[in-house]
């Protein structure tokens, strides 16, 4: 259905990649700002993280245009892991950075 | 659009035909992906519904299981055990037998010290309930194999297994919504099947398995992905507790209250009496589960008692952490203590199914083989749309379809071969082998290879005759290799009352008449193909089929 090559390659990975990246920040996020204690916090989040990447997935199959899809995803991805950042979460340790 | 090598039809005008394509799309190819990563985990994971009869089973010197002895004799027994055993240890674990899930009692202990005179520093054993003494049957892999192979394959480490079943569990999740967006008419195509009309039939196969237990079918795979959710999701953990912090987040998740580190000064353990005496008056005799020491013989010991889980869904009850040495209670901790965690036990106990009673299980079993049909159904609707497809182009070779049609047989028929020359090699190999339980599952595998390879070597619908026919019969014959082996045939199992072992082989018999079914199906169809009077078309059908011979593309 016109997509082709690299342009297809980029789509599947915006869908596992962006969509894990958008998942995890999403978990990461709802950790650090749900009203409950730290660990139910932290489960809660894992709970929450698959539904978002698999929403993420079948939302990418749905637009089916590379660059738009990464953009969508990391863009968010990016704030909800800035605002941890400013809350002062070592989402960067945990990449290993 | 332009048509690709991905799709053979065009997308229709209307945004909504566009939107139901890209979908079916999506759905096509998540669900092709790892269907055969799937039908393994659908299969396995639908014995395991039955694991601990199936193990039964598989260990036939072990008795018929009389009415358990009083959790408190079992479990003195069990410690007298432990003290010789395991002494100065961490923790020791008992679990008592409890109907169903656990038959016998079973120990497990850490962190005990040889030099005074554990027989190691960490270990598992069976007991007699009676004796303490270890039991000993035959060397089997049992149903507990074929469970655990549902969630981490075989012959790999976690770190590779959890990805693959992680990743394949989320594609059925992508291809269940996607299933469902795609479903125009949900209930009317419920009771719709259109038999004998190849590709449509398939299809509302597809429909009726997919549909008739969908609700089973979604909370069966997004919890399949909580079970794995610290494995593929650790960042979150991580980027809160640290990379080194997440046995402190299972601590703080999954530990009781009021444990706390060895003082290192002995102390003798607290009797187990007025601590499960306590525990009974408040869940009823017999329903203690579990008896967890935490640093045995130490001054800080800790005696907690697990509630079973046979009253409820959640894979945890109710658990009483006791002072190991004054034997008081220190702490009621209830089930929900935290909602969140009780939202996970819920889904983690609906997956497993343990509090499931006869018919409930059979309802999980049942669930199971329609899943199981599901992913089937989808794997071979993939093929026979590319076959009417390929026949109309005689000319090329089709490769992505001859190796889809190839795996799909010496999968869908070879692996549940491979399950039954499992429970032959459990009956025939040597019982004092050496390395017999291990085996037992290379047997499994090497089957399953040599069904691949047969399905590869020969034409398409013969191999798919031949093997199905071949599974239904290691199947169907499994009751009488039991009569042959064993003084616990069908007739003396269903006179005593043992609905275990009757169970099981009137289950594989059916199972083998299925498949000896679907084999006689193909072969019909098979021969009816052959009679059809020559169409223009049917060239094209010898072309595919000289293809098939000789092996094409695999």
């Amino acid at each position: 259905m016109g997509l082709t090559g690299w342009r297809l390659v980029s789509l599947i990975a915006a869908a596992l990649l962006g969509g894990y990246a958008l998942a995890n920040s999403v978990g990461i996020f709802l950790a650090a700002f749900l009203p409950a204690s730290k660990s139910d916090a932290v489960l809660a989040g894992n709970l929450v993280s698959f539904a978002v990447y698999v929403a993420a997935i079948i939302w990418v199959g749905a637009v089916r245009k590379p660059l738009r899809a990464w953009c969508v995803l990391l863009i968010p991805a990016f704030i909800l892991t800035g605002l941890c950042l400013a809350k002062g979460v070592d989402v960067l340790a945990s990449v290993g950075l | 659009m332009s048509q690709s090598p991905l799709s053979n039809k065009k997308a229709s005008a209307s945004p909504d035909g566009g939107f139901r394509q890209a979908m079916t799309w999506l759905h096509t190819w998540v669900g092709l992906t790892l269907g055969w990563v799937l039908f393994l985990i659908f299969v396995t994971g639908t014995a395991g519904y039955f694991d601990t009869e199936i193990d039964r089973w598989m260990q036939p010197e072990l008795p018929f299981v009389e009415a358990p002895l009083s959790a408190l004799e079992t479990a003195n027994v069990v410690r007298a055990r432990l003290e010789q055993e395991a002494p100065q240890a961490e923790r020791w674990y008992i679990n008592l037998p409890a109907g169903r899930n656990q038959l016998y009692p079973s120990v497990f202990w850490q962190g005990a010290s040889e030099e005074a005179g554990a027989s190691s520093a960490r270990g598992r054993l069976t007991l007699d309930s009676k004796t303490g003494e270890t039991l000993t049957p035959r060397d089997t892999g049992g149903g507990q194999t074929l469970y655990q192979m549902h969630w981490r394959l075989h012959y790999l480490g976690r770190g590779y297994s959890d990805w693959i079943i992680g990743l394949a569990t989320l594609f059925m999740m992508v291809g269940l919504v996607t299933g469902i967006i795609i479903h125009k008419k949900i209930f009317v195509d419920f009771f719709t099947f259109r038999p004998g009309k190849g590709q449509r039939s398939w299809l509302d196969a597809h429909n009726f398995f997919s549909v008739f237990a969908l609700p089973f079918h979604l909370m069966i795979t997004y919890s399949g992905l909580l079970f794995m959710g610290f494995s593929l999701m650790p960042l979150i953990v991580a980027s809160h507790y640290g990379d080194e912090g997440r046995r402190q987040f299972f601590a703080e998740v999954f530990d009781p209250p009021g444990i706390v580190d060895a003082a290192n000064t002995p102390a003798p353990l607290v009797p187990f009496t007025s601590v499960i005496h306590q525990a009974e008056q408040r869940w009823g005799q017999g329903r203690v589960q579990v008896v967890d020491v935490h640093h045995p013989q130490d001054a800080s010991a800790r005696v907690v008692l697990y509630e079973s889980i046979d009253q409820t869904v959640s894979t945890s009850g109710e658990r009483l952490v006791f002072d190991g040495v004054t034997g008081d209670l220190l702490h009621t901790e209830p089930t929900d203590a935290s909602m969140v965690k009780h939202v996970r036990d819920v889904f983690l106990g609906l997956h497993e199914g343990l509090f499931a009673g006869t018919a409930l299980r059979w309802l999980y079993f049942l669930s199971g083989v329609l899943g199981t049909g599901m992913v089937a159904t989808g794997l071979i609707l993939w093929t026979t749309k590319r076959r009417k497809t390929a026949e109309r182009k005689p000319g090329r070779t089709h490769r992505g379809l001859v190796l889809v049609e190839k795996l799909n047989i010496g999968t869908i028929a070879g692996l549940p071969a491979g399950m039954a020359t499992y429970f032959w090699a459990n009956r025939l190999l040597p019982v004092n082998m050496a390395g017999r339980g291990e085996w037992e599952i290379h047997i499994l595998f090497l089957t399953w290879l040599a069904m691949l390879l047969y399905a590869a070597l020969r034409p398409r619908l013969k191999a798919w005759q031949e093997l199905l026919a071949a599974t239904g019969v290691l199947f169907a014959t499994l009751p009488v290799l039991n009569a042959l082996t064993t003084e616990r045939h069908l007739l003396h199992s269903l006179k005593s009352g043992d609905w275990v072992f009757a169970g099981f082989d009137i289950t594989v018999f059916v199972i083998g008449v299925g498949f000896v079914f679907a084999a006689y199906r193909v072969r019909s169809s098979r021969l009816s193909d052959l009679q059809k009077p020559h169409k223009p078309k049917s060239t094209a059908v010898k072309v595919s089929k000289l293809q098939d011979t000789t092996g094409g593309a695999v």
